[in-house]
């Protein structure tokens, strides 16, 4: 077991199933298909990113560095957070983009509730994303603490 | 009460509820937004419009559409009037039975709705839906030195660069929010330290560079950070003519698309670094040098993501972003010249060419508007994005010369050269 510190974004405690992708995460590209089409698992439909294309986000640790992309970015976040469709959480080895901030910010302040929590810890440094695999459980603690094993 | 942030009285009235709940929810939002990037302080928005991202009612967004009509229930409607991005389906564009189906049925089927929320909200004009929203036709053109709310990555780094306007590269609904309370959090390019420019580029090419693909380099090498480029003065006339801005607004379009770029400097182009020179450069920014060959590896390293790699390209997109009166006049001219050496009367395939209603409506008072008509290129105020964003188009071979379209969808780049050969001389 390692563990990494970061920083707390968004609160919260939790333990999930790591999902990685070492490539930044386009919001819009990876989500837009599972939020238009009703599919509750979130498959990711971004076919540049070879780390998740085809793979179920919701419920997992989805551990990356950054996302990029279209700036509705952060809407298209909080529209997952509130459809219940978002990862368990998101670990940023980098700092936080803007894009995902809003999301994560946009999700904690407007939406109620565990369906739409989306725990959100950045600055968790290049080490972790080097560690840590798809399926590894992860558990994240309210300190900013990341437990991987 | 904020513990990092310091507000005026007046901000921390909002933030305390005097206001309103959600006021306070806008104020709590910008505040912890910012404080993540270390703001200090919220500062007045200056400009006399906003711009939003959000132009498209697709159903997928119903929970952004619920936040609005909180907004609009409560009466915080935008303090500026604001433009919007490109609205996502025009008839004019070809498309398919099922395409239209789709579009009508499953995807766009909130448009109506979110129009009148617009129009709520405090939507400019009725037509006011580009994303090239600085553009002298549509009349949101912001100062110098003034702060914008806008999110809009294509009009962002062009105002913050071609303009000297000053704007982070927020998300959608943030940018909304600033222009509701009237504030924005001080951080990153709204600060001289944050414009900086962290790398110098030194074009070193032996024409002038492709402006979608010298952008594209740039952004993929130094992402999110503000390059302060040398010798691209030479290509460009030395003045910041409307052939300078046309270049300077695909150029901008493509940094912040393939990288994240917010702001660039030009030596001798663009305000501030007229103004400043190379004092913007940061001390310990790193040097990048685009010549010839190292266009033609960013060029070779596209993916073409078509199933068919030798499809015959079924339709071609120009404007993303919407191009300028000066693009439209000069590709009537080009697409023309290119018919006449094909012995053609039309374009080989259908093609269309984006811009904002107002500019649409400008150009179509020249006589090139006739005379581009002749050619079969439909003239449309469509986003290509928002045609692209879904499985049945992107299975269609699209050629397009953006690299944003590139990038965000399956379409595939071609160089303007490469484009005109293509649609006036039979593609494929």
């Amino acid at each position: 077991m390692r563990q990494f510190q970061g920083r707390v974004v968004s609160p919260g405690r939790l333990t999930a199933k790591a999902l990685v992708s070492h490539g930044g995460l386009n919001t819009l590209a990876s989500f837009q298909k599972a939020l238009q089409f009703g599919d509750k698992k979130a498959t990711c439909g971004d076919q540049n990113n070879p780390d998740l294309y085809g793979k179920e986000m919701v419920g997992k640790a989805l551990c990356l560095p950054r996302t990029i992309g279209s700036t509705t970015g952060g809407l298209v976040l909080y529209c997952a957070c509130s459809m219940g469709r978002q990862p368990a959480c998101m670990l940023f080895s980098e700092p936080i983009d803007s894009l995902a901030a809003a999301g994560a910010v946009l999700a904690d302040v407007w939406l109620d509730g565990e369906q739409t929590a989306m725990p959100v810890i950045d600055s968790l440094g290049d080490e972790f994303l080097e560690y840590v695999r798809d399926g590894m459980t992860i558990n994240v603690l309210p300190s900013g603490a990341v437990q991987v094993i | 009460m904020s513990e990092k942030m310091k507000l005026t009285a007046q901000q921390q009235a909002i933030l305390d509820g005097e206001k309103g709940e959600t006021l306070a929810k806008v104020m709590e939002t910008l505040v912890r937004y910012g404080e993540l990037f270390g703001a200090d302080s919220m500062v007045p928005v200056t400009s006399r419009y906003n711009h939003l991202v959000t132009s498209f009612g697709l159903k997928a967004l119903g929970p952004v559409y619920e936040l609005m009509d909180k907004l609009i229930a409560e009466g915080a409607a935008s303090q500026q009037k604001f433009s919007a991005d490109p609205r996502p389906v025009d008839k004019n564009v070809p498309s398919s039975f099922l395409q239209n189906f789709v579009f009508d049925h499953f995807m766009y089927t909130k448009q109506n709705f979110y129009e009148e929320q617009l129009q709520k909200l405090g939507l400019m004009d009725r037509d006011a839906f580009t994303c090239a929203c600085y553009m002298d036709q549509v009349g949101n053109t912001p100062q110098e030195g003034e702060v914008l709310s806008w999110s809009e990555s294509s009009a962002v780094v062009y105002a913050n660069s071609v303009l000297g306007a000053r704007c982070n590269r927020n998300s959608g609904i943030i940018d909304l929010m600033g222009s509701v309370v009237g504030y924005v959090p001080y951080f990153g390019l709204l600060t001289d330290e944050g414009r900086k420019a962290a790398w110098i580029v030194e074009i070193k090419t032996t024409k002038k560079p492709e402006a979608q693909l010298l952008g594209s380099a740039i952004g993929m090498k130094v992402m999110e950070d503000v390059p302060y480029i040398v010798g691209l003065d030479q290509w460009l006339g030395g003045t910041l003519d409307d052939a300078a801005k046309t270049y300077l607004k695909d150029f901008g379009a493509a940094t912040a698309s393939n990288g994240a770029v917010g702001l660039y400097h030009v030596e001798g182009i663009t305000p501030e670094a007229v103004r400043q020179g190379r004092e913007l450069i940061a001390e310990g920014a790193q040097t990048y040098v685009v010549d010839d060959a190292e266009l033609q590896r960013v060029y070779d390293s596209y993916p073409v993501v078509w199933k068919n790699k030798a499809a015959k390209p079924k339709l071609c997109f120009m404007g993303c972003p919407h191009m300028s009166l000066e693009q439209l006049t000069t590709w009537t001219c080009r697409v023309e010249e290119g018919l006449k050496e094909a012995g053609r009367d039309k374009v080989a395939i259908p093609t269309v060419f984006t811009a904002a209603p107002a500019v649409i409506k400008e150009f179509e008072a020249t006589p090139y508007a006739g005379r581009l008509k002749q050619t079969g290129v439909v003239l449309s105020y469509i986003c290509p994005l928002m045609y692209m964003n879904n499985p049945l188009s992107g299975k269609m071979p699209v050629i397009t010369s953006s690299n944003k379209l590139r990038t965000y969808t399956t379409a595939r780049y071609y160089t303007d050269d490469e484009i005109l050969v293509q649609i006036t001389k039979g593609g494929n």
